[in-house]
């Protein structure tokens, strides 16, 4: 048994150099920041980063998981995030834009339009929610209840899922990003990063976003639970329809994509070789509409 | 024709393609105007690495502006596009070749770009440097293979470009290769290999060159296929810088799990670990994971956790090596080359932040033994300072003992970088260990009282408390630690004079309260930094308890192993 694993462990693949640097990461964001959190959308990628976190804490999550809950998302999006919150003894607080809401100032109210919705229910509720200005919602877990959170203390280090193939501007980010008071980020002004030394510092009033998974392509998230077998909910399935989501948002933006793709492998093929072949690939630039799809833009509309 | 097959890079003809199909990460390097943007546009066109319809797209342009197409046009028109509006740092590019994924980054030549190059270069595995024919070697061309060299890139190649403007001429390929060679041994870099290209022509970029017989080298793209993808090297002593120790009790989980990223070398299930600086010994219990096979061993490169036998203190910032392999040295002066990054020059005396491994510790510039220009190599021994983007020789102390391994030996625990006001300002590596401490602990001098025998009489490891919640709850504080019978002391005085005094007082196993109220947040980080992190607890609204309740600070410096539970 010792001999297959050390001869595995002497192979490491790109998934496992990928991982561990993840891992790396998520430690050193845990030694040095004692206001962290991990941002759950419940997607592909953020659920790739709480694996990653088990794996970096040998089994736990030390780090609470904060999920923006627009009111609009798929349900069964909701019920996965409560069972996994149960199942790996979750810190799990929700934030939402409850002002928002009860004014009906939304898109699928007909109030307004979708970007506008959108920075109201998702951007606005995170960054509200980050500060502490706004009330979180913590799951009791012996309950299942939701309840107000006593803590309001600013989130100084929020860690974050972005690829750096989604779009153009991520290539530039660092994987611990500086942000202002403001959250506005200064690419221009960014520290350097090197010899897996990284800005854990930072002045009174600002946060720091830490970037994990910037060198993974979807390509290799799906790789990666395909290896662990990670729980995804199957809305990124399809079931006989030919029809699955690529992306996961709220109901009313978000729309299928044409696929046959029934699990996990069959989503690998057709990133390596079927239909979405060549757009992870090109860092998801207009340019490669040439392909014939307008998946791009529907990538877009449901990536928000 | 003077040249032999023997001057063109026998080295680099005899390297073998590598079977190896892991991304490899690559920085291109050079002057100005020296044809790094033809290289890099040719290499995509050759590897079929452009988007469908992009070099016709960028061909048909150049006809409607009626200018002749070049191949720097194409990278031009990718890097506007990846940039959508905003300036562009070190760009990267991704392409493959039949045998593997590359991510090729684009060094910007302009020396305020050298943060994003050093950020961008610093992990690449291999370099290649371009410098025109007719130009000859530049300042940009010593500068990037300076920090190249810094940055401990091992596998150099240098293309000399433009060989169509002097006519294919290899006399003036070996003069620059004659002349760039000798630049890089005194730097003590042994390239590769020089291979003469044309970018715009496409000689020996992706197919050999016809006008170039006296040349039977590798193309550059064969020669990226040959460049070794750097592996974690197992086989040296083991070094692991401890990232934290775990002790997560949820669902009963009893572990006390020391983690950490192996950089060198490997450990097993019942080898003898040694702590350092603190020389805290034990041996391997376990070795964990989660969702993996149960194994007995992790190795270099594996972000590792391991168990030990006996419970013994340690914290993140100490290095776990193995005992009888070569040991890392600890002291508190070192020689390093160190490279500055910050606006303001860094000055004889200076207090800085060294970051090395995961150990933290405040550090002062003792002396600047040279200053050298990155690019001229000409060295000014007589400065007191060191201004932005130049590159000098100096002596660091730090305030207490650190864990480090010569550069030269051991890369990964070799390098460190400095931090200034909350900024990566700077980075070095270490040349020389040196003798003589000055104030750190061991200035005031040892008595014959180990740490152990302190532990046992005081029942408590030494440790600080800064409160900044008023003199009158430290003093509270202070009060209720010692009538919970620990052995403490109290300091109200300037955070200057409060870093002078903690080491002596940790010394003899005390726990220090301090009224840190009137100290300002980089203050309260000096000092916290003086006793090291482990042995610290700040009290107060930003800190690691947010009430001065003597149950909360005791909960955590039990948390901390600093009282017994």
């Amino acid at each position: 048994m010792t001999t297959a694993v050390a001869e595995r462990r002497t192979s490491t693949d790109h998934l496992d150099q990928l991982e561990a640097r993840s891992v790396h990461i998520l430690r050193e964001a845990y030694a040095n920041f004692r206001q962290l959190c991990m941002l759950w959308s419940i997607g592909k990628d953020s659920t790739v980063l709480l694996w990653l976190a088990r794996k970096a804490f040998f089994g736990h999550v030390p780090i609470p998981l904060v999920h923006i809950d627009t009111s609009f998302k798929i349900p069964e999006m909701i019920a996965y995030r409560d069972r996994l919150a149960q199942e790996w003894r979750l810190t799990m607080i929700v934030g939402q834009n409850a002002e928002a809401l009860a004014a009906k100032r939304t898109f699928p109210d007909g109030a307004v339009d979708r970007i506008t919705c959108c920075s109201l229910l998702k951007t606005e509720a995170l960054k509200k929610t980050l500060s502490g200005e706004w009330p979180r919602r913590r799951l009791n877990l012996a309950t299942g209840q939701y309840e107000v959170d006593r803590n309001r203390e600013p989130y100084t280090g929020v860690i974050v899922g972005a690829r750096a193939d989604e779009e153009g501007s991520r290539s530039k980010e660092r994987y611990f990003s500086p942000r202002t008071q403001a959250s506005a980020w200064d690419v221009g002004e960014q520290p350097p990063e090197f010899w897996n030394q990284y800005k854990t510092e930072f002045a009174p009033g600002t946060h720091v976003r830490i970037h994990p998974l910037l060198d993974w392509t979807e390509l290799n998230i799906w790789e990666y639970i395909q290896r662990e077998r990670i729980p995804t909910v199957s809305l990124y399935y399809n079931h006989g329809d030919g029809k699955r989501y690529r992306s996961l948002g709220c109901g009313p933006c978000t729309q299928c994509v044409h696929s046959d793709a029934r699990d996990v492998g069959e989503i690998i093929e057709e990133l390596k070789s079927g239909k979405f072949a060549n757009i992870a690939e090109r860092s998801g630039r207009g340019q490669d509409a040439a392909d014939g799809g307008g998946l791009e833009t529907l990538r877009r509309d449901g990536y928000m | 024709m003077l040249l032999t097959t023997e001057r063109s890079s026998p080295s680099l003809r005899d390297l073998p393609p590598v079977a190896d199909h892991r991304r490899l990460h690559l920085v291109i390097g050079g002057h100005v105007d020296h044809g790094k943007s033809t290289i890099i546009g040719r290499l995509l066109a050759a590897t079929g690495s452009l988007p469908l319809g992009k070099l016709e797209a960028v061909r048909a342009n150049c006809e409607r502006n009626s200018k002749p197409f070049e191949y720097a046009f194409l990278l031009d028109a990718l890097k506007d596009e990846q940039s959508q509006g905003i300036t562009i740092d070190a760009a990267r590019v991704f392409f493959r070749t039949a045998s593997r994924p590359y991510i090729l980054i684009d060094a910007p030549g302009h020396i305020e770009f050298l943060r994003n190059l050093i950020t961008g270069a610093a992990r690449a595995e291999a370099a290649l440097l371009v410098i025109d024919a007719r130009e000859g070697v530049r300042e940009n061309s010593r500068r990037h293979g300076t920090m190249m060299s810094l940055l401990g890139i091992r596998q150099l190649v240098v293309l000399v470009n433009k060989m169509d403007l002097v006519g294919y001429d290899g006399e003036a390929f070996a003069r620059i290769e004659d002349e760039y060679r000798a630049f890089l041994a005194k730097i003590g870099v042994e390239p590769l290999g020089f291979i003469p290209v044309s970018g715009r022509e496409g000689d020996n970029i992706a197919r050999p060159s016809a006008a170039m017989p006296w040349y039977d080298g590798p193309t550059v793209l064969e020669t990226l296929d040959r460049f070794r993808s750097e592996v974690a090297d197992a086989d040296k002593p083991f070094r692991m810088p401890v990232q934290d120790v775990y002790k997560f009790t949820a669902g009963g989980d009893d572990r006390r799990i020391v983690a950490g990223t192996v950089e060198t070398g490997r450990i097993a299930v019942g080898d003898e670990v040694v702590f350092l600086p603190s020389g805290k010994r034990s041996r391997v219990a376990t070795v964990e994971g989660f969702n993996v096979e149960p194994r007995r061993e992790a190795r270099a490169g594996e972000v590792a956790g391991f168990t030990l036998e006996e419970q013994i203190y340690v914290a993140r910032g100490e290095v776990a090596t193995v005992a009888g392999q070569p040991a890392p040295r600890v002291a508190t002066r070192l020689k390093a080359s160190l490279f500055w990054l910050g606006r303001k020059p860094l000055e004889t005396g200076r207090e800085v932040v060294l970051k090395l491994g995961t150990a933290r510790v405040p550090a002062r510039i003792e002396a600047i033994h040279r200053v050298l220009d990155a690019s001229t190599l000409a060295t000014d021994e007589r400065r007191d300072r060191v201004e932005r983007h130049e590159v000098a020789e100096c002596t660091l102390r730090t305030v207490r003992p650190i864990a480090f391994d010569l550069a030269a030996e051991l890369a990964g625990t070799g390098r460190f970088v400095i931090v200034d006001d909350y900024e990566i300002r700077g980075g070095g590596i270490v040349r020389e260990a040196l003798e003589g401490g000055g104030e750190g602990q061991a200035a005031w001098g040892r008595g014959q009282i180990d740490e152990a025998r302190r532990v046992e009489r005081n029942g408590h490891t030494a440790g600080l408390v800064l409160v900044t919640h008023g003199a009158e709850a430290a003093r509270a504080l202070e009060a209720a630690l010692f009538d919970g019978g620990a052995q403490t002391a109290y300091l109200e005085a300037a955070a200057g004079r409060v870093a002078d005094a903690v080491p002596v007082l940790l010394d003899a196993g005390l726990i220090a309260v301090v009224d840190a109220s009137a100290f300002a947040a980089s203050e309260i980080a000096f000092v916290r930094d003086t006793a090291g992190h482990e042995l610290t607890v700040v009290s107060g609204p930003a800190g690691d308890v947010g009430v001065p309740e003597p149950a909360a600070v005791r909960a955590v410096l039990q948390e901390k192993g600093i009282l017994r539970s």
